[in-house]
């Protein structure tokens, strides 16, 4: 073990990779996050010298580091690896420590995990196999209304009226939108529209509980839907500090306890 | 990757499959001999002893499958008017036939598929297979006859036996016609007795899972499994699963694990997904979880063929038994007995996109279940031939975070 302990967690997601890196102490040390590109083992290589830059350490100050996310099997110097779905629990727990609801809204897959008080996993559901409801509808529905990204929510506060797209599919709701757009829908209400269908669809995936947390890109980005989700269920709802990088913190917490 | 131990068996089985298809193709092509097409929960028996061959397309549909073959042919029959929404067995061998194409041209050496006779189907498992075999006798101009069951039954009752019993009886003309040879009651009730004989050692091997740990996993009884289906009512059958029950309490006598370092024991329930069988093995394998039990695997357990008396009966019923034609209650129940008998910590359930008939993941069967043992569980969606509906990576993550959090040793 070198003289000065520090640990690494790495998300490598299908869209963004994340990492967090840890003291001795478990405080963060440096935070980092990139488009993930074409390959998982390039996309960690450079979060693990990003973050030791930042932190001013070197490679051989890392006592322990843990995988977590859609390539965690492509991580050569990785120590251990685990699911998202643990990672995203203990990161969770670890800043709230009860019993809650995790909603993570990713690039291309949502997730509900219910943690219990002790930290433990109780049950998980996944999004079944298409993205809507995720990162990659917002921008695909962004791209068809030509919304820069950084306006949608800004317009979707503007909203006088509540719509939800109803269809499951990332592209028939693209047709939804053109026909309200062609029936004189304003910007405004088509932009809360997104955040409403985001969060219709996490809503139907399972029972939520009376407190949630948040975490994921999409809430980093648009905070509006945590809005909407306590609306919806009547939840108190929390979003993660740092909600994008909670799957790499949790990762680095599990590094720390041993992996 | 965990290493695989195949069985002595499956060498004697490949020799076994091999006659079954040079049999079948011989007998279509002798002017003198007939063959029948069954459903895979049909009544093969009857048809034996009628002195026909019988030939399974549904064990065709897994092979297509297996090869990943159905990911060029299911497109075909889509484009045929068979949509991508129904039975994937159905679309890649209709698919494979409209490319006059099949596996058993290399496996096997044959020509082709061998033609039928007649078509002789059973709805207790669903209707795609009617609609599949439609197909067939449009093609080739030969009669289909078949057992329209009920299905969603609770108990199954005297009144459903009378019926199906009455539907098999008003098939023989049509068999008798298309055999070209009357029916023989003795000969039927042979027949039977080695489909109860067969059914017995298969449910005995599948039954050593029972120790800890498991000689085989669901993945190996996938493999061992297809004597069960396509040579049910032989000796030769018979005599493989005799063999397989002695290789498999060899195994235990030498403390041989199907998977190294057992550590959970996993309930599969759904259908295999032919083309990631060996793959969702290695994996499974790697994370120290045997698939001990499955209901798949199970259906050709049939229990009243042991049941005596009048072979028209014990055949109706074991037929109307069959897992999948059952209630959700009915289910619940069997499952539940299957848990405690295989102390499971888990079950995966596998949705299958083309065959809501297996999936039994869609009216709250999986919550209750929970309920009532405690055994936790997990849904995977994918698809037993249509790869296009299956995502790997998001499957095995749901069922990798899954294991990471199953106690050992119980239910949570
Ligand atoms: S039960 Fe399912 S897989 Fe079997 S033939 Fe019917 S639809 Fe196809």
């Amino acid at each position: 073990m070198s003289a000065r302990p520090l640990y690494l967690g790495l998300d490598l997601g299908s869209a963004w990779s994340k990492a967090v890196l840890l003291g001795p102490d478990g405080q963060v040390l440096a935070r980092a996050a990139r488009r993930t590109g074409m390959r998982f083992e390039d996309a960690a290589g450079a979060l693990r010298d990003d973050v030791l830059d930042r932190a001013g350490a070197t490679a051989a100050d890392l006592a322990s580091v843990v995988s977590t996310g859609y390539g965690r099997r492509n991580v050569p110097f990785a120590d251990a690896r685990r699911t998202e779905i643990s990672c995203h629990a203990r990161g969770a727990h670890h800043h709230f420590p009860r019993e809650l609801d995790l909603v993570d809204i990713g690039g291309q897959d949502n997730k509900i995990v219910h943690v219990r008080r002790d930290g433990a996993v109780a049950n998980f559901l996944m999004n079944r196999k298409c993205a809507a409801g995720t990162g990659a509808f917002v921008e695909e529905i962004a791209h068809r209304l030509d919304v820069p990204l950084e306006e949608l929510e800004p317009l979707a506060e503007a909203a006088t009226r509540e719509i939800t797209l109803s269809s499951f599919c990332t592209v028939f709701s693209a047709t939804e939108v053109i026909k309200l757009i062609r029936e004189g829908e304003s910007p405004g209400n088509l932009c809360r529209g997104i955040f409403n269908s985001v969060i219709a669809r996490v809503v139907e995936m399972g029972p939520l509980g009376g407190f949630i947390v948040m975490s994921g890109g999409v809430v980093a980005a648009f905070p509006v839907v945590a809005r909407i989700l306590a609306e919806k269920t009547g939840a108190e709802v929390a979003v993660a500090p740092h909600p994008q990088h909670l799957g790499a913190f949790g990762a680095a917490l599990v590094a720390r306890e041993g992996g | 990757m965990p290493e695989f131990k195949p069985f002595r068996a499956q060498k004697r089985m490949k020799a076994l499959m091999a006659g079954h298809f040079h049999g079948v193709d011989a007998a279509s092509r002798d002017p003198q001999r007939r063959v029948a097409w069954c459903t895979s929960v049909g009544p093969a028996e009857l048809l034996r002893s009628l002195g026909f061959e019988v030939y399974f397309p549904e064990n065709h549909g897994a092979m297509l499958g297996a090869t990943r073959k159905a990911q060029e042919y299911i497109p075909k029959a889509n484009a045929a008017g068979y949509s991508p929404d129904i039975c994937s067995y159905l679309t890649s061998d209709v698919g494979a036939y409209l490319a006059g194409e099949t596996p058993l041209q290399q496996a096997y050496g044959l020509e082709g598929v061998p033609r039928p006779d007649v078509l002789v189907y059973n709805t207790n498992q669903c209707r795609d297979v009617k609609d599949w075999f439609a197909f067939y006798s449009r093609e080739f101009g030969v009669p289909l006859v078949g057992v329209n069951s009920p299905v969603n039954v609770g108990e199954v009752t005297a009144e459903h036996v009378a019926g199906a019993v009455a539907q098999y009886r008003a098939l023989l003309p049509a068999l008798e016609a298309a055999a070209g040879q009357r029916f023989d009651i003795d000969r039927f009730r042979e027949v039977l007795a080695l489909s109860a004989d067969t059914s017995r050692l298969w449910k005995a091997c599948l039954w050593k899972a029972r120790h800890r740990p498991t000689p085989l996993t669901f993945f190996d009884a996938c493999i061992l499994m297809g004597p069960a289906v396509v040579l049910r009512g032989t000796p030769d059958a018979v005599a493989f699963y005799e063999e397989t029950l002695a290789e498999l309490d060899e195994r235990i006598a030498a403390g041989v694990a199907a998977v190294e370092g057992e550590r959970l024991r996993i309930y599969w329930e759904g259908m295999p997904v032919w083309g990631k069988l060996r793959d969702l093995a290695g994996f499974l394998g790697e994370l120290h979880a045997a698939a001990v039990v499955s209901t798949y695997c199970n259906s050709w357990v049939f229990d009243a063929f042991d049941q005596g008396g009048d072979p028209f009966e014990a055949m109706a019923r074991a037929y109307l038994d069959l897992f999948i034609a059952r209630s959700d209650d009915a289910k619940e129940e069997i499952m539940a007995g299957l848990l405690a008998d295989f102390a499971v910590d888990g079950i995966v359930y596998h949705d299958a996109k083309t065959c809501p008939n297996n999936s039994n993941t869609r009216y709250g069967l999986p919550q209750r279940l929970k309920e009532r043992t405690g055994v936790p569980y997990v849904i995977v969606y994918g698809d037993l031939n249509d790869l296009r509906c299956f995502s790997e990576e998001q499957a095995k993550t749901s069922i990798e975070a899954f294991i990471e959090q199953v106690p050992a040793g119980g239910a949570a």
